[in-house]
């Protein structure tokens, strides 16, 4: 188990890069901690595989380093890097048993024959995997066969780091949830480093202690869950997280203070000095319908079942709002308030106060 | 295939190439049939001779022969192709500017007719003024087609390497093509060397295509007859006739009729018998 | 070892008979008896001349063209529909007859040279086009509906029942929407089946005499008859190559992806 470090690290697939939007990664400065559980969240085209390939030694970065435990692993080829990685599609070896694929990482790398046995049974145990040992590998279904690919990467006790690119895609929905606990059960059990790279947020929130967010190859926020949902360090974040996303809406500041559409509105930051263009976030849990507020004129009830969720619109800017049980929709135009302490002003995407 | 209707209505889309290819196959195999149960003393009289043409070519010792040397023949080039075919494709670069100029040059041979491909063949060893025989014996050894039923064999088989061993790479190289980078990284992750990659990723993903290639590769050289007819002529002496040159020999040449026909039956049945055998271990592979 | 080491020999081994058939075709007849010289030392267009002037030459030309166009049409228009039965229904008999058809890829011409020379005399087609095209049809068909087949399994079910509900007519389904869908695999059909049309020898020589007689049964003849004239036959053999090439060139594409993609 390793702590892994990336150390400025910028990637081009174009030979001979000239400006940002050549490079698919940016910048990217990070320290992932032994033993954790770390999920890389974002749209598609984020940069987050590439992160990814970098930190398994299958693509070598334009600049910047890989650390593992301090030293620097940026020139090791794969098998080097003592890593582990489970791919979207269930990779597995046709022609073999289970028991032969999951002995296969160690047979390689010349483990006796005792100790391979010992290993193999006791992480099919875990897995459930116990029944189908003496099977084909090939007529399973696609769970189990990427619980094999799983099985591959933990078998080995020196593995720096367990890496997932989006293992649960060609699962049954149904099963997903069970496989993703079942994660969670051997994270705790083995205390492995996990990286686990998705766009679904559910996938990202539910796996990890701390999700890395990125868009358009830089990092965009790390945090908790909760830190995620209650103080997105970015609108992208705020946007990208939460169903519906964070509401952002267009404001002018004087003095320090938002105003939106005409009327103040209170913050829980201060907009101190900006560059751009400003915003207010605020989720829309956080949105309420009030006797008097910003002015909104209403487009629709949409009812989810658990709750309500209103659509509305302040100055050309969409809103939403989750309206509770019993409380009566006007039609028209109607005020809004926004919680003061999860309202927060963006300065050019940016939260102002914020650590980037 | 599970999801196939049933419909007795696509037998009209089946009827004409049933027509087509009845009209090819089953008349003249009807004729075949015939001629091989009866004898003609002249022309248009014929008498019932039942199996005796069939002991009488089993039991020959020239048809023997050309069985034998036609079961060597497709041996050899099967032992030489596959494995050959294999180690170009594998190496072959799998993207960039060169693939499409690889593909073509290899795919020559392919589509070059046959007589032209003995012809070239020919020329080409001739010992005294052929680039081949020249320079072989140039550097000593003593190789002449037309003489040494040894240098016969080795240029017929040196020429069917030459023509066919492209199909098989053309073939394997389509079922690599067709194994996803994932299986490669997780090979390099599982620290698999080259040849374990081969043996479990490589070597099952091509499993339907090489099954293919055997197949082609067994069915054409069996029924081999134009390149070594041009090439050779079945000679020196009869060390290189195969069955086709043997049969046409006895059909056309001979026209021995009763005796011709028995001997393309049995030859006919050998490739079917050995085909299905092959096809039957496809179909299973693919369900299962 | 350099991994570009293998395919480039194995490519310089195709290339050098053909080189030397090249070669011959520009030397004279003396040069070539006269000993062995690597490239031509008296370089003469001579033997080209002959072909371009002769019409019994540049007619094998377009007689091997003509039947070889013709049955590459024939083979496609029948198998297309035979293979979507094969690829969407079960019927009966379904199975019998696939392996049926595969059988005759599997028949040697030579079994089938004499019984096919009676039958097309019979009917009346000897000595023409069409005979040797219906003759290739014994195993291209079964051939082209084997790659095709394969090609349509791998279109989706979904595909036939969306057009359906989208009210188009079998007709105009088959023809505008499931026929564009597969042009790779047509593509390698029509490929694999001017290629055996255009190399098969036997049955084309056996039923032609004169009118349709194909280039390469005329080279035969040529060999034969009027001595040994290398030069000439060398030339011959190269404009043989051209229609080939030209073909693989226009299919490049397809070979590698196309052979992936079909069951062959």
């Amino acid at each position: 188990m390793a702590r892994i470090t990336l150390d400025s690290l910028r990637h081009s697939y174009a030979p001979n890069p000239k400006g940002a939007g050549d490079y698919a990664l940016k910048e990217i400065d990070l320290d992932w901690q032994d033993g954790g559980a770390y999920a890389l969240l974002g749209p598609s085209g984020c940069g987050k595989s590439t992160l990814l390939n970098i930190v398994s030694g299958l693509v070598t970065p334009s600049e910047g380093r890989i650390l593992f435990d301090g030293e620097d692993v940026t020139n090791l080829p794969p098998d080097q890097r003592n890593i582990a990685q489970v791919f979207q599609f269930p990779v597995i070896y046709d022609t073999m048993t289970v028991y032969d694929n999951l002995a296969f990482p160690l047979r390689n790398r010349g483990v006796a024959r005792d100790a391979v046995d010992a290993r193999v049974r006791e992480i099919a145990t875990m897995l459930e995997l116990d029944d189908t040992l003496g099977r084909r590998a090939a007529g399973l279904t696609p769970d189990a066969k990427q619980k094999i690919s799983m099985g591959r990467g933990l078998v080995r006790d020196d593995v720096n780091v367990i890496m997932f690119d989006e293992p649960l895609t060609v699962i049954d929905p149904h099963l997903k949830w069970k496989l993703r606990s079942k994660l969670k059960e051997l994270h705790h059990r083995v205390r492995a480093t996990m990286i686990y790279v998705t766009h679904d947020q559910t996938e990202a929130l539910t796996f990890a202690d701390r999700v890395v967010v990125m868009d358009d190859g830089i990092v965009v926020q790390i945090g908790t869950p909760v830190e995620l949902f209650e103080r997105p360090a970015h609108t992208f974040v705020g946007h990208f997280i939460g169903s519906p996303g964070m509401n952002v809406i267009p404001c002018s500041i004087d003095n320090g203070q938002a105003i939106v559409a005409g009327m103040s509105v209170a913050t829980e930051n201060v907009a101190t000095a900006t560059s751009g263009r400003t915003e207010i976030g605020v989720r829309p849990e956080f949105v309420t319908l009030a006797s008097e507020g910003v002015p909104a004129r209403i487009i629709r009830v949409a009812d989810t079942g658990r709750h309500r969720i209103m659509e509305a619109e302040i100055a050309g800017a969409k809103v939403h709002a989750v309206v509770g049980d019993g409380i009566n929709i006007p039609e028209g135009t109607a005020h809004l308030a926004f919680a003061p302490d999860m309202t927060r002003i963006y300065d050019d995407g940016w939260l102002i106060g914020g650590t980037r | 295939m599970a999801t196939k209707t049933h419909n007795e209505r696509a037998w009209w889309f089946v009827l004409p190439v049933v027509l087509l290819v009845a009209f090819n196959a089953v008349v003249p195999l009807m004729t075949v049939v015939n001629y091989s149960v009866q004898e003609s003393f002249s022309q248009g009289v014929w008498f019932w001779s039942g199996v005796e043409w069939f002991e009488e070519t089993l039991n020959s010792s020239r048809f023997q022969a050309a069985l034998g040397r036609q079961l060597l023949f497709t041996g050899i080039i099967l032992a030489i192709e596959i494995p050959l075919g294999i180690a170009i494709a594998l190496t072959m670069p799998k993207t960039g500017p060169w693939v499409p100029v690889c593909l073509v040059l290899m795919a020559l041979p392919l589509l070059i007719p046959w007589n032209v491909v003995g012809a070239m063949w020919n020329i080409f060893a001739l010992p005294d003024i052929g680039l081949l025989g020249y320079t072989v014996n140039a550097l000593g050894i003593d190789y002449d087609y037309t003489q040494q039923p040894l240098s016969a064999w080795i240029t017929v088989i040196a020429m069917d390497v030459w023509h066919w061993t492209s199909l098989v790479v053309l073939l394997a190289y389509a079922g690599l093509a067709s194994i996803p980078d994932a299986y490669y990284q997780a090979a390099k992750i599982d620290g698999a060397g080259r040849w374990a990659v081969f043996r479990h990723i490589e070597l099952p993903k091509m499993n339907r295509v090489l099954t293919i290639a055997i197949l082609l590769r067994f069915m054409d050289s069996f029924m081999i007859y134009t390149e070594p007819f041009v090439l050779t002529g079945g000679g020196p002496g009869n060390s290189t006739t195969f069955l086709s040159i043997d049969l046409v020999k006895k059909a056309l040449g001979e026209f021995d009729l009763g005796p011709a026909a028995a001997m393309s039956l049995i030859y006919f049945l050998i490739t079917l018998l050995v085909s299905w055998l092959f096809y039957t271990l496809m179909t299973r592979q693919e369900e299962g | 070892m350099k991994r570009w080491l293998v395919p480039t020999l194995y490519i310089i081994f195709l290339m050098l008979p053909i080189y030397w058939l090249l070669a011959m075709s520009f030397k004279t007849t003396n040069e070539i008896l006269g000993g062995f010289t690597l490239w031509p030392q008296q370089f003469t267009l001579e033997n080209y001349k002959v072909i371009f002037n002769d019409p019994t030459w540049y007619w094998g030309y377009f007689n091997s063209m003509i039947y070889v166009t013709i049955n590459t049409i024939i083979s496609l228009a029948v198998a297309l529909p035979a293979a979507y039965a094969f690829s969407r229904f079960r019927f009966t008999g379904d199975k019998h007859l696939f392996f049926w058809l595969l059988t005759n890829r599997m028949a040697p011409p030579a079994v089938f040279a004499l019984p096919f020379l009676q039958l097309y005399s019979s009917v009346g087609l000897f000595d023409t086009h069409i005979a040797v095209a219906l003759a290739h049809c014994l195993f291209n068909i079964p051939l082209a509906v084997w790659i095709l087949e394969g090609f349509m399994s791998g279109v989706p079910k979904e595909l036939d029942e969306t057009a359906y509900v989208d009210g188009h007519s079998f007709g105009s389904f088959f023809f505008r929407i499931f026929v564009p869908t597969i042009t790779s695999g047509i593509g390698v059909a029509a490929f694999f089946c001017f290629m055996f049309s255009w190399v098969e020898l036997l049955l084309a020589k056996t039923l032609t005499a004169v009118d349709a007689k194909p280039i390469a049964a005329i080279m035969t003849k040529t060999a034969s008859s009027s001595g040994y004239e290398l030069g000439l036959l060398a030339a011959a053999g190269c404009l043989t190559i051209i229609p080939g090439a030209f073909v693989i060139y226009f299919v490049r594409n397809y070979i590698a992806k196309g052979f992936a993609l079909g069951r062959v």
